[in-house]
């Protein structure tokens, strides 16, 4: 199809991959944030294909995988009533809570749906005027605009009966804090393309400045990667760190201001908790006061869960860079998409199903 | 839930008072919340991401990038580099 056949060009990556290994002289370690760029990376062996100097690493932007285990506890503790509707993007249902998934109150008998997009339940709360409709609102920057829109169409039409439970998380402070982790091993940062289609890409100048990283707004077929990679080794060997947009067809600087308009209109920006990595400042969006009739969290009443992590999953490690799926004891032994011990290992943008799926089971460890 | 893909614009339509179309995604079809991308046309490409365009896809940056690669690709070749002399393959 017109704008993938293109940028999947072999010829192209080819050659984009040859001048990245005439420039790169020295050991380089680069994260992908976002979960789509993972899976790219790994379906077409990316990683693998590069100079031995370059090391990928996998951040932490797959929403499946940061969302916390309170927040799936939540869900299936409201999805368990027995006059709810509970709707969710599908990739959300086999996320393991502390006891079950959301698959297993579907099995139970309970009413959880899939839908494609949060207007969808919207749709089911104006035709089921005796349910309670919530929709589990989760994601980047890249669904806030849905699930914005979502509950302002709700409101808009007085849908009492439909509700978000929330847990939105943000890309920048995520990125800032892995960066100012005595830890950190990141020097340049492909940034999400799609978020940075919502959000634009200048909130990413004072963190390329405070932290002298090049950040490089990139695209999910194989041609834009590489060139991204292309662009921030350029800049890391010519000691520049600056933000270069290699997504032009997709991304301005400023982003798309409806979009950002009615998230500001229906969230505000709070403290938020990523599964695996605890609590980042200003890192997540919540519904504010004035929205508040649509907030699942307050209308259910769910507060005091105690949650249960299974003590084998590293996933908080590998989310944060320092570890390969790889690394992980519990990775194709106990731990497979079939049964999965952590959230990196359900969706297909998590680190450890991208890696099972294509079978890096004996990659070695680098 | 994070993948968004590109797909065209073939029918615009309202509904329930929203810019809503059907996206073709070369051959498969759905429908989309075009609400984002108010000046949005039939015919032209779009990032759909849960339901919602968030991006009109920018024809002329699309192919000034194609363009710059295929002029690198050749002058490669007219330099004799092979670039295809070993078993990878970053698209396969
Ligand atoms: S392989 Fe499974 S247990 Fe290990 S880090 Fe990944 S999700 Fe967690």
């Amino acid at each position: 199809m017109k704008y993938l056949d293109e940028f999947r060009n072999p010829e192209v990556a080819h050659q984009i991959l040859e001048q990245i290994r005439k420039t790169v002289t020295r050991p380089w370690v680069i994260m992908e944030i976002c979960g789509g760029q993972t899976h790219s990376i790994i379906r077409n062996g990316i990683d693998q294909l590069l100079p031995p100097e370059i090391t990928l690493v996998h951040g932490p932007g797959c929403p499946v995988c940061v969302t916390p285990l309170e927040i799936i506890d939540q869900a299936i503790a409201i999805a368990s009533q027995p006059n709810v509707i509970f709707t969710s993007f599908g990739d959300m249902l086999r996320v393991p809570g502390s006891y079950k998934d959301l698959l297993k109150v579907k099995s139970e008998g309970f009413d959880v749906r899939t839908v494609y997009s949060p207007l969808e339940a919207v749709d089911l709360a104006r035709n089921n005027p005796d349910k309670e409709v919530v929709f589990l609102a989760v994601g980047f920057e890249t669904t806030a605009p849905g699930n914005a829109m979502a509950i302002h169409q709700a409101a808009k039409e007085n849908l009492t009966n439909f509700s978000e439970l929330v847990s939105h998380v943000l890309v920048p402070p995520a990125m800032e804090a892995l960066l100012s982790s005595p830890e950190n091993r990141v020097q340049g940062y492909l940034a999400a393309g799609h978020v940075c289609a919502v959000m634009g890409w200048w909130e990413y100048e004072p963190i390329a400045e405070k932290y002298k990283v090049p950040i490089v707004p990139t695209g999910f077929e194989p041609v834009d990667i590489l060139e991204g990679l292309l662009i921030i080794i350029q800049q890391l060997e010519a000691g520049k760190h600056e933000v270069v947009n290699q997504y032009l067809r997709a991304v301005t600087r400023e982003g798309n201001q409806p979009a950002q308009n009615l998230i500001s209109e229906i969230f505000e920006i709070t403290d938020r908790k990523w599964r695996g990595i605890g609590t980042i400042p200003a890192s997540g969006l919540q519904i504010r006061p004035k929205y508040a009739a649509f907030d699942a969290s307050l209308k259910f009443s769910v507060g005091d869960i105690q949650t249960n992590e299974s003590p084998d999953c590293i996933s908080g490690i590998i989310l944060q860079g320092l570890k390969k799926p790889t690394e992980c004891a519990a990775f194709g032994t106990t731990c497979t998409p079939a049964h999965p011990l952590g959230a990196t290992m359900v969706s297909s943008e998590g680190a450890c199903a991208a890696y099972h799926q294509y079978q890096r089971l004996r990659m070695p460890v680098s | 839930m994070c993948l968004g893909i590109p797909g065209k614009v073939v029918e615009i339509f309202e509904e329930g008072g929203l810019k809503m179309g059907h996206i073709d995604y070369g051959g498969t079809q759905n429908k989309a919340c075009l609400e984002y991308v108010p000046e949005i046309e039939i015919g032209q490409y779009t990032i759909i991401h849960a339901g919602f365009a968030i991006s009109i896809i920018d024809e002329m940056e699309a192919q000034q990038s194609w363009d710059a690669w295929r002029e690198m690709a050749e002058a490669a070749a007219r330099e004799g580099i092979d670039l295809f002399g070993e078993e990878t393959g970053a698209s396969a």
